[in-house]
Formats: structure tokens, C-alpha cells, sequence
């Protein structure tokens, strides 16, 4: 027993890691869900710039790693928020969020991000200095300080997104525009504009994710993949547009994805988080945790 | 004195006229009852006027100012407030949230919510309950309070009273003449005659999108086979 304690705790550690990032993705991907009913495959790709834009302040801006990070932990996602917001306009909107039309229009979204990385960027993976090296010291291992940062990090946005849809009058106006888009309309909301800030807030949660990974995960043009496939389980474990539910299954699969990465393999792992999407499908449709129409 | 003015409006669903030439005008201070059978376009013509529904010919004033060709979210904006059928309201909010929506259309103050709440004092004391959980009574009461929150010159009502006990019918009728009385004018959808014969000051009748007659309710009130032949019911 004795000898299993420094595996969990490293498990536990590294999930929770794993969890709160992918909370930030998957809650940008259920934000969209829920307001706009689009279902954005294109998600990953803002995760990807944002690890790029972190990449690309490390560059650029000289000094202690720690100022470039700060600067990329703004720039990043609102350079992405504006990409987003622009591809709002200059896409979904002119397909009037077709369901349909929506999937195939952000797959191409998607190809098109990818490879203008992949042109700019190049093909090689980078690495991002951490702002800070700081170990903290466990009776069996050191581990990364700014690893429990990003999980602090990711705690104080949820946080704030939270008290933004529960207490404001912006998230007041985004939860009627989710309910009913014909009412909302019917009282003065402009629907579209609403639409429009919603993507990019969806976008700015995935790239801030993208930010807080780099230092831990190098930057890479494909890197967008395994973000959108586990943000895809935690938002169909948690329930669509569920924002509970998507927080509590984020902490789910990060968990349970430390875990038996620990201690089986990272196989294990995706076959776990895959079985649990097929058993929600099929047992609980609406999500462990989620109601019809509900933020 | 508030005045709306619809003129030659057409709206389509597809290929299909749901809407033709339909013109109207109300006055502050009168109920005009629209009438008609199921699908005659009673409440297409509404959401027309909103908006939600773009009409594809006609004008349309308020006071005097062309809101023709507005964005749907601007037509609330200028004064026209709306009750739509089945109540619409925001069922996972609560409803002082239901409310605020309303008051944050035109930036209304706490007045028009006192004016609100005083004609439906039954509000005040489930402000923090979820809307969806009303009786049929309180969120129709509901749905017309956050209309008035948009402090409105013209209020429409889509059946209000569709599925209501007769108290909380009553408690409907009374409000609406209420706001009558203040100098709102009132454009009333409704299929129960016994509910617009009391309150209403002039009836259109609409068949196939159209308006096919109008009365003063003292015409109809004292012709009664008028209502069957344009509703298909006596009174």
C-alpha cells in the first residue's frame, strides 16, 4: 500500500492537470454548443493557436520567459477571439447556423488553420520556456509548480465565466438567447451579435487552454486533434450545453485519464473514455448531467 | 397619442402567402381584436410586424416613424411590446430574470416594473422562483408583465388567454383593459369570443392571411351571425 501512494498521487496530480485544461476547452466547445447549437469542429484549432501564439511571444518578446507568457496569456486568445468573431461573420452567419452546413463550413475552418500554420509555422513541434521553475517537494517526487498553476489558472476563469453567465446582464442575455432565439429577438437582444461574441469566447477559453499547455506540451500544427476528440467527450459525457455538467465531466476523464495512464497505459485510458461516451449514448443521451436547453 | 400603422404587408413561409395585404392600424387607448380561424395568419401577422418573420411587401409605422426594414431585435427597441402565443417565456430563468429581459429592451426603470407588478401582484412573491414552474395563470401574467417592462406604446397579445381557468382569464381581461384605459394601444389576438366581446373597441376578421372585414364591436355585438360567418361559432 505503501508503495501505490506516490503513483497516485502523481496520477491524481497529472489528471487533475489534464482536467483543468480540458475543462477550458470543452466549456469554450459546450458555450458555443449551448448558445448556438453549432457544433464547432474547428475547436482544436483555436487550442493550436493559442499554443502557437505562446510560442510565437516567446519569440518576440525578450526578457524573463515569464513576461512573454503573461503577454501571450492576453494576446494569444484575444488575437484568436478576433479570428473567430471574423469567421463568425465571414462564415456562420452566412449560412444562417445551418446545423448541417455549420459542421462542414468549421471542417473546413479546421483545414484551413491547419495548413496556414503548418505554411507559417513550419512542421516541427517547439518548445515554450515555463514562466517559472519552481519544484515542489513531495516525500517521493518534485513536481512542476506551474503544473498546479495551470490548474489554478484554469479554476479562477471557470470561476469567472461562471459568475459572468449567473450574475451579469451579458450572461443574462446569452442564457436567453440560448433558450429561445425568437423571444430573445422579440426583446431587443440582437441574436446574431450575441452569436458572434459567443464563438469568440468559446475560441478565447480553447487558446487560453492552448497557452497554459505549451509550457508542459510543445507547440504543433496538429496539435489540435486530441483536445477536440476529448472536449467532444467530456461535452457529450456532461451533458450538451451543460456547464456543470461539463465541468464535473472534465474532471471525470482528466482523472480518470491520469490514472489509468499511471497505471495501465494511455491506451487504457482513451478505451475508458470512449466506452463512457458510448454507455452515455446509449444509457443517458441528454449527458450524465444534462437537461434539455440548459446553460 | 400612440399610433401603429401597418400597410400591404405580404410574408411567405416557402412558396407559400401567409400573408396578403394585410393592413391595419391601432390607436392608443382601443383594443383591436384580430380574429380568425386556425391558420387565417393571425399570428404570422404579428411576428411580422416583430420582425421574426420578414415580411416581403409593406410599411410599417409607430408614431409616426418608419420602423420598415429594422433589424427584428430594433422593432422592440421603438415601443412594441409582445406577448407571443403559448407565453414564450424563458422557462429556466427565474422570474425577476424573465422580467429584467423585458426592462433591459428599452432600459425601462424600476417604474415600468412597479407598473408591471401592480397589475400582476402575484409576481412579486415568486420574483426568485423558475419560471417554468408557474401555474398557466402566473406565466401568462408573466409573459405580459415582461412585455410591459418594455414600457410599450403598443402592446400585442397572441391568445392570451389560450388554456386558462376563467379566474385567471378574468385577472387577463382586467389588465388589458387597464392598459387600454392608460393610452396603450392594444392589438389582441383571440379565438374566444367571450373574451373580446367585453373588452375589444373594433374587430378585424382574417381568412388565408387576409383581412376580410372589419367592425366596431357595437356592429358585432349586435350582430352575432357575423361571428359565424367569419369564426364559424355563435357567441
Amino acid at each position: 500500500m505503501m508503495d501505490l501512494a506516490p503513483y497516485l498521487l502523481l496520477a491524481g496530480l497529472e489528471g487533475l492537470v489534464m482536467a483543468s485544461v480540458l475543462m477550458l476547452t470543452a466549456l469554450g466547445l459546450s458555450l458555443v454548443f449551448g448558445v448556438m447549437r453549432v457544433v464547432n469542429v474547428a475547436h482544436g484549432e483555436f487550442y493550436m493557436l493559442g499554443a502557437v501564439g505562446a510560442w510565437a511571444c516567446a519569440q518576440f518578446v525578450p526578457g524573463h520567459p515569464a513576461l512573454a507568457f503573461c503577454v501571450a496569456l492576453v494576446v494569444a486568445p484575444l488575437l484568436v477571439g478576433m479570428l473567430a468573431y471574423l469567421a463568425d461573420w465571414a462564415i456562420l452567419k452566412r449560412i444562417n447556423y445551418d446545423p448541417e452546413g455549420t459542421i462542414v463550413s468549421t471542417i473546413g475552418m479546421l483545414y484551413i488553420i491547419q495548413q496556414l500554420t503548418l505554411m507559417s509555422f513550419g512542421p516541427d513541434a517547439r518548445a515554450v520556456d515555463a514562466p517559472f521553475y519552481y519544484t515542489i517537494r513531495t516525500p517521493w517526487f518534485g513536481y512542476s509548480s506551474y503544473k498546479l498553476f495551470t490548474v489554478v489558472m484554469a479554476l479562477v476563469l471557470v470561476a469567472g465565466l461562471w459568475v459572468m453567465l449567473k450574475r451579469s446582464k451579458w450572461g443574462l442575455v446569452m442564457r436567453a438567447t440560448q433558450f429561445d432565439r425568437e423571444t430573445a429577438q422579440n426583446f431587443g437582444i440582437p441574436v446574431n451579435r450575441v452569436y458572434s461574441i459567443v464563438f469568440a469566447i468559446g475560441a478565447m477559453l480553447a487558446a487560453i487552454g492552448g497557452v497554459l499547455v505549451v509550457p508542459n506540451q510543445q507547440a504543433h500544427y496538429l496539435m489540435g486533434g486530441d483536445p477536440l476528440l476529448l472536449s467532444f467527450v467530456v461535452v457529450i459525457v456532461g451533458g450538451l450545453g451543460s456547464i456543470p455538467g461539463t465541468i464535473a465531466a472534465a474532471i471525470l476523464i482528466g482523472m480518470s485519464d491520469g490514472l489509468l495512464s499511471v497505471f495501465f497505459s494511455p491506451t487504457a485510458a482513451k478505451i475508458f473514455s470512449t466506452l463512457l461516451v458510448a454507455f452515455v449514448l446509449v444509457f443517458k443521451p441528454e449527458g450524465l448531467f444534462g437537461r434539455s436547453n440548459r446553460v | 397619442m400612440s399610433e401603429m400603422r401597418v400597410e400591404g404587408y405580404d410574408a411567405f413561409y416557402g412558396r407559400s402567402q401567409a400573408l396578403r395585404d394585410f393592413s391595419i392600424t391601432v390607436k392608443g387607448g382601443e383594443v383591436l381584436c384580430l380574429m380568425g380561424r386556425n391558420g387565417a395568419g393571425k399570428t404570422t401577422a404579428l411576428k411580422a410586424i416583430m420582425g421574426t418573420v420578414r415580411p416581403a411587401a409593406g410599411r410599417l409605422w409607430l408614431d409616426g416613424e418608419e420602423l420598415t426594414g429594422l433589424p427584428a431585435s430594433e422593432i422592440p427597441r421603438r415601443g412594441i411590446g409582445y406577448v407571443p402565443q403559448g407565453r414564450r417565456l424563458f422557462s429556466e430563468l427565474s422570474v425577476a430574470e424573465n422580467l429584467e429581459i423585458g426592462l433591459m429592451t428599452r432600459h425601462s426603470g424600476q417604474e415600468s416594473l412597479d407598473y408591471a407588478l401592480g397589475l400582476f401582484p402575484v409576481l412579486r412573491e415568486r420574483m426568485k422562483q423558475r419560471s417554468g414552474t408557474l401555474s398557466g395563470g402566473e406565466q401568462t401574467m408573466l409573459s405580459m408583465a415582461r412585455a410591459l417592462c418594455v414600457n410599450p406604446s403598443v402592446l400585442m397579445l397572441d391568445e392570451p388567454t389560450e388554456g386558462l381557468m376563467p379566474s385567471a382569464i378574468a385577472s387577463i381581461r382586467e389588465a388589458v383593459v387597464k392598459l387600454r384605459d392608460d393610452g396603450v394601444a392594444i392589438l389582441l389576438v383571440e379565438q374566444r369570443v367571450d373574451a373580446v366581446l367585453p373588452i375589444a373597441d373594433r374587430v378585424a376578421f382574417m381568412n388565408h392571411g387576409e383581412i376580410k372585414a372589419r367592425f366596431d364591436i357595437e356592429e358585432v355585438r349586435s350582430d352575432k351571425s357575423l361571428l359565424h360567418q367569419y369564426v364559424g361559432v355563435g357567441a
